[in-house]
C-alpha cells in the first residue's frame, strides 16, 4: 500500500504558507495574459512538471493527460495536506489548465490517474517573490477544503480495501500493521464524516455506543476487537459479550465489505456537487478534531483503540486534520487583522507536533498507547489544551459579519 | 452538658433555621432548595434481616429528629463517662440547624434481594409494580462503584459542615446493620424549587430545569411527584428519587463559542430565557422560526426535556453542582448531581429517552445512576417506613 506518510512537521513554524485562490476550475478573473503557462506531463505512474519554481503571483499550470486512466492535479501546501488548487477530471489526451495565486513559499505538485489513492510523481515546487496582496474571498477558500476532504476520501477507499484484503485473507499480521495507518485520512475530516448522521457509527463506532444504541457494532473498531481478540478477553470490559467469539472467514467477509461499501459511501457523497461547507464548518471542525482527542472516549484516555493501543496515529491525525482546516482559512484570519492569533496557533501547533514526534511517526510507528505513563499523557494534555484555547477563537476571527 | 438531648449553641434565633421533621411528606424535597448537599448511598451488611433493617430506621429516624433541630446526638459531645467517645462528633457545634433535612429512601434491593439469597427482609410482597430497575440510556457510562445502594440519604443544608454532620453521624449509626456503599458532596443547587428562590446557574453557567415543579402548585405535586392510589398504601405521599451523576467536560464546554453554547441549551446564557423569548420564565415558543429555522434548535436540551414534548411529564428536579479534584489528564471532575423526585421512575426514564439526541450530549456523561423509593413523611412517634413492615 502506498500511504501518504511524509509530513513535514513544524512547517508552519518555519514561514506561512500565502496563499489566495480564486477558483478551482482554472477560472481566475485577471489572470495575466502574458504569464507562461508551466507545463505538466501526467501519466498511469508519473507526474512531469516543466519546472521547479515559479515567481510569485498568478501562477498556471497546463497539465496533459498523456496516460489511460483519467487524471487529476494538485499543487499542494507545504504540509502536503492542504489543497491549494487542483484540476479534475482532465481525459486521456485532453489538456486542461490550473490557474492559482500563489505567494512565496514551499509546495508540492501531485496528480492522481483514477481520480482515486495518494496521487504519484510528489515533488516539491518552490515560489519566490513577493508576499500577495489580494485577500482570499469566502468561497474560494471553502472550494480548498472541500478539495482536501474529497481527496482524504480519495485515498481513504482504496487503503480500506487493502486492510479488508488481509483482513479477509487471515493474514491478522499485516492487518494488524495497516489498522492504525488505514484510519489516518478518516481521523483527519472526522468532523465532515459526522454531518453524515447515520455512517460514522457505522465506520468508527466503538463497542459501548453502539450497544448502548442498539446499533450493530461495525466498522473499524469491530474489526479492531477481532484482530486483538487477546486483548480483549483479557481487558475484562466485555466479558461473556458474544462479541469475544472469534469472526468466522464468512464473517469477516461480510464485516469488511461493509467497511469498504460505508467509506464508498462517504467518498461519493463528498463528492457530489452540492456537497459544500461553511466557513464555520471549517474552524468548528479544527477545534472538534481537537475536542475529539481529548474526549473522554478519545484518544487522550487510550479509550478509542482500547484493544490495539493505536491511539498516538488517531491523535496524530487528528492534529494534522485540525492543522489543515486552520491553514485553509489562515489568510482569511490575516486579512481580518488577526495575524497574532495566526502567529499563536503556529506556535502551538508546532509545540504540539514537537511532542508527538517524540512518540514516533507514521512511518515508523508510534509507540503503544498502554506503554505511555500518566505524567507523560499529563504532558500531552496540557499541550493540546494550549492548542485548543486559542483554536477556541479562530471562528471568530475568519467569519466576520 | 449532662444528659439527654443536648441543644447545641442555643441561641436566640435559633428556631429560624429548623425546617420540621415530621409532615405528610419527607422533608427536603418541596423545602425551599438549600445552598450544599451531603447524598451518601448505603448497603446493608451482608447477612442481615428484617429485624436488623427495622432498627435502623428506628435508630436512623430518633438522630435525624435531633439532628433537624439542631440538637446534639445522644449524650452529646462530652458524655458523663469521659472513657467513653463522644455520641457527636462534634463539629457541628455551635451550627445551629442551618435548615438541615434528611431525606431518606429505600433501594429495590431490599425488596428482591440480590441474586438468589431470597427474601431476606420479607419485603418481597411489597414491591410497588411501578418500582422497576432505570433502564441503561445511550451514552451511559455508569460505574458501578457510584451506582445503587440499599438505602439513601439525602442531606441538604446552608452549611456543608452540618450536612457532613448528619452523614457522619448517620453513617456510625448504622454500622452493623448497614455500611456506606458510596457518597457525594455538592454545593450551588442548581433549580429552584420555590418560586421565591431565584434559579442559579449550573457549572456550564446556564440556568437549567426553570420548568421545575414548585412547592406552591399543589395540584401539580400530586399529579407529578407523590405517590397515590396508584400506588400501595405504604408508599402514598411518598415519591421516587432518581440520583444521576453527570460528568460535565467542561473544559471543551468552555472552548464552545456562546452562539454554541446557547443554541444547545435553547436558553441564553445571561437571563436563562428561552430563545424564543426574553425572560427566564417566558414559556419556550417551539414553533417560532426565524429565516425558516427554528429558533430553538430540534436538538436543544430545553425542547426535549420540556414537558410539552414529553406527554406532559414532569419532575422536580434538586440537583448540585460538583467538583470532585481533577483526574491524572488535569481535567476537572466536575458536574451536575443530578436529583430528581417523580411518582414513577418511569417518568424520569420517559424523559431521559428523549434526551437521546441532545446536543448536550457531546459534553456529559451520566457515570454514576441510583433509585431509591422515599417513604412519605414521619409522624410523632412512628418511625421512617413504618407502614412498610405492618
Amino acid at each position: 500500500m502506498e500511504i501518504r506518510t511524509q509530513v513535514q512537521r513544524g512547517c508552519l513554524a518555519a514561514g506561512a504558507l500565502s496563499v489566495a485562490m480564486f477558483a478551482l476550475a482554472g477560472c481566475v478573473p485577471n489572470a495575466d495574459p502574458e504569464a507562461e503557462a508551466i507545463a505538466v506531463t501526467a501519466s498511469d505512474d508519473d507526474c512531469s512538471v516543466s519546472t521547479e519554481e515559479a515567481a510569485s503571483g498568478t501562477v498556471t499550470f497546463s497539465v496533459t493527460n498523456e496516460g489511460s486512466k483519467v487524471n487529476e492535479f494538485y499543487l499542494l501546501g507545504e504540509n502536503k495536506l492542504t489543497i491549494v488548487g487542483e484540476v479534475e477530471n482532465i481525459a486521456p489526451g485532453a489538456t486542461r489548465d490550473l490557474t492559482v495565486q500563489a505567494g512565496p513559499g514551499d509546495y508540492y505538485t501531485n496528480c492522481k490517474p483514477g481520480m482515486i489513492g495518494t496521487g504519484v510523481g510528489q515533488a516539491p515546487f518552490t515560489v519566490t517573490g513577493d508576499a500577495l496582496e489580494v485577500s482570499p474571498e469566502d468561497d474560494a477558500v471553502i472550494a480548498q477544503y472541500v478539495g482536501y476532504v474529497k481527496t482524504q476520501t480519495e485515498e481513504l477507499v482504496p487503503n480500506v480495501e487493502e486492510f479488508v484484503d488481509a483482513y479477509e485473507s487471515g493474514d491478522d499480521e499485516e492487518a494488524k500493521r495497516l489498522f492504525p495507518i488505514v484510519r489516518i485520512n478518516y481521523e483527519r475530516i472526522e468532523p465532515v464524516a459526522e454531518q453524515f448522521g447515520d455512517l460514522d457509527p457505522k465506520i468508527d463506532y466503538r463497542k459501548p455506543g453502539a450497544d448502548e444504541e442498539g446499533l450493530e457494532f461495525t466498522g473499524f473498531h469491530r474489526i479492531e476487537m477481532d484482530l486483538w481478540n487477546d486483548e480483549a478477553v483479557a481487558n475484562g470490559d466485555y466479558e461473556g459479550d458474544p462479541d469475544l467469539t472469534p469472526l468466522t472467514p464468512e464473517q469477516r467477509a461480510e464485516l469488511g465489505g461493509k467497511l469498504i461499501d460505508d467509506v464508498t459511501e462517504l467518498k461519493d457523497k463528498v463528492a457530489e456537487p452540492d456537497f459544500t461547507l461553511t466557513l464555520a464548518d471549517i474552524t468548528e471542525g479544527a477545534k472538534g478534531l481537537l475536542d475529539e482527542v481529548a474526549a473522554p472516549d478519545g484518544k487522550l484516555p487510550g479509550e478509542e483503540n482500547e484493544f490495539a493501543h493505536t491511539d498516538l496515529w488517531d491523535f496524530y491525525a487528528n492534529v494534522e486534520g485540525s492543522e489543515v482546516a486552520f491553514d485553509t482559512v489562515r489568510e482569511l484570519a490575516i486579512s481580518n487583522g488577526e495575524q497574532e492569533l495566526v502567529d499563536e496557533l503556529d506556535d502551538r501547533f508546532a509545540d504540539m507536533f514537537a511532542l508527538l514526534d517524540t512518540y514516533g511517526s507514521y512511518d515508523d510507528g508510534f509507540v503503544s498507547y498502554d506503554t505511555v505513563g500518566d505524567d507523560e499523557r499529563a504532558e500531552l494534555a496540557a499541550k493540546l489544551n494550549a492548542l485548543s484555547e486559542p483554536m477556541s477563537r479562530l471562528t471568530a476571527a475568519v467569519v466576520k459579519n | 452538658m449532662a444528659t439527654g438531648l443536648a441543644r447545641r449553641g442555643g441561641t436566640a434565633g435559633q428556631g429560624s433555621s429548623v425546617v420540621p421533621f415530621h409532615g405528610d411528606h419527607q422533608a427536603g424535597i418541596v423545602t425551599p432548595a438549600q445552598d450544599r448537599l451531603h447524598f451518601a448511598s448505603f448497603k446493608m451488611v451482608d447477612g442481615s434481616g428484617r429485624d436488623d433493617l427495622i432498627e435502623l430506621l428506628k435508630d436512623w429516624t430518633t438522630a435525624a429528629r435531633a439532628l433537624t433541630q439542631g440538637k446534639a446526638l445522644g449524650s452529646g459531645v462530652e458524655p458523663d463517662n469521659a472513657l467513653l467517645p463522644p455520641e457527636d462528633t462534634g463539629e457541628a457545634e455551635g451550627l445551629q440547624a442551618g435548615h438541615l433535612t434528611l431525606t431518606f429512601g429505600l433501594g429495590r434491593d431490599l425488596f428482591t434481594g440480590t441474586d438468589d439469597d431470597g427474601d431476606p427482609y420479607g419485603l418481597r410482597a411489597r414491591l410497588p409494580e411501578q418500582f422497576q430497575p432505570l433502564p441503561s440510556f445511550a451514552f451511559d457510562l455508569l460505574e458501578e462503584a457510584r451506582s445503587g445502594g440499599d438505602l439513601c440519604i439525602q442531606a441538604c443544608a446552608d452549611d456543608p459542615q452540618i450536612a457532613v454532620h448528619a452523614i457522619r453521624n448517620l453513617a456510625r449509626i448504622a454500622v452493623g446493620r448497614a455500611h456506606l456503599f458510596w457518597s457525594q458532596l455538592g454545593f450551588g443547587r442548581t433549580s429552584s424549587t420555590s418560586p421565591e428562590q431565584a434559579t442559579p446557574g449550573n457549572l456550564f453557567g446556564f440556568k437549567d430545569g426553570t420548568a421545575n415543579v414548585m412547592s406552591d402548585e399543589t395540584e401539580a405535586l400530586d399529579q407529578h411527584i407523590w405517590v397515590g392510589e396508584e400506588g400501595p398504601e405504604w408508599l402514598r405521599g411518598g415519591s421516587y428519587l432518581v440520583a444521576r451523576r453527570i460528568m460535565m467536560t467542561i473544559e471543551t464546554w468552555d472552548r464552545a463559542s456562546l452562539d454554541e453554547q446557547e443554541r444547545i441549551v435553547g436558553r441564553s446564557k445571561l437571563e436563562g430565557a428561552p430563545l424564543s423569548g426574553a425572560r427566564e420564565f417566558d414559556e419556550p415558543d417551539f414553533q417560532a422560526e426565524s429565516d425558516g429555522e427554528p429558533v430553538i434548535d430540534l436538538a436543544s436540551h430545553v425542547r426535549l426535556a420540556h414537558p410539552e414534548n414529553n406527554d406532559g411529564a414532569r419532575i422536580l428536579r434538586r440537583g448540585y453542582n460538583y467538583v470532585d479534584g481533577s483526574n491524572t489528564l488535569g481535567q476537572m471532575g466536575a458536574g451536575l448531581f443530578f436529583i430528581s423526585f417523580q411518582k414513577d421512575p418511569g417518568i424520569f426514564s420517559r424523559v431521559q429517552r428523549s434526551l437521546k439526541p441532545d446536543l448536550m450530549n457531546e459534553y456529559i456523561r451520566h457515570i454514576g445512576s441510583g433509585l431509591w423509593a422515599v417513604p412519605p413523611g414521619v409522624r410523632s412517634g412512628e418511625f421512617l417506613a413504618q407502614a412498610l413492615f405492618e
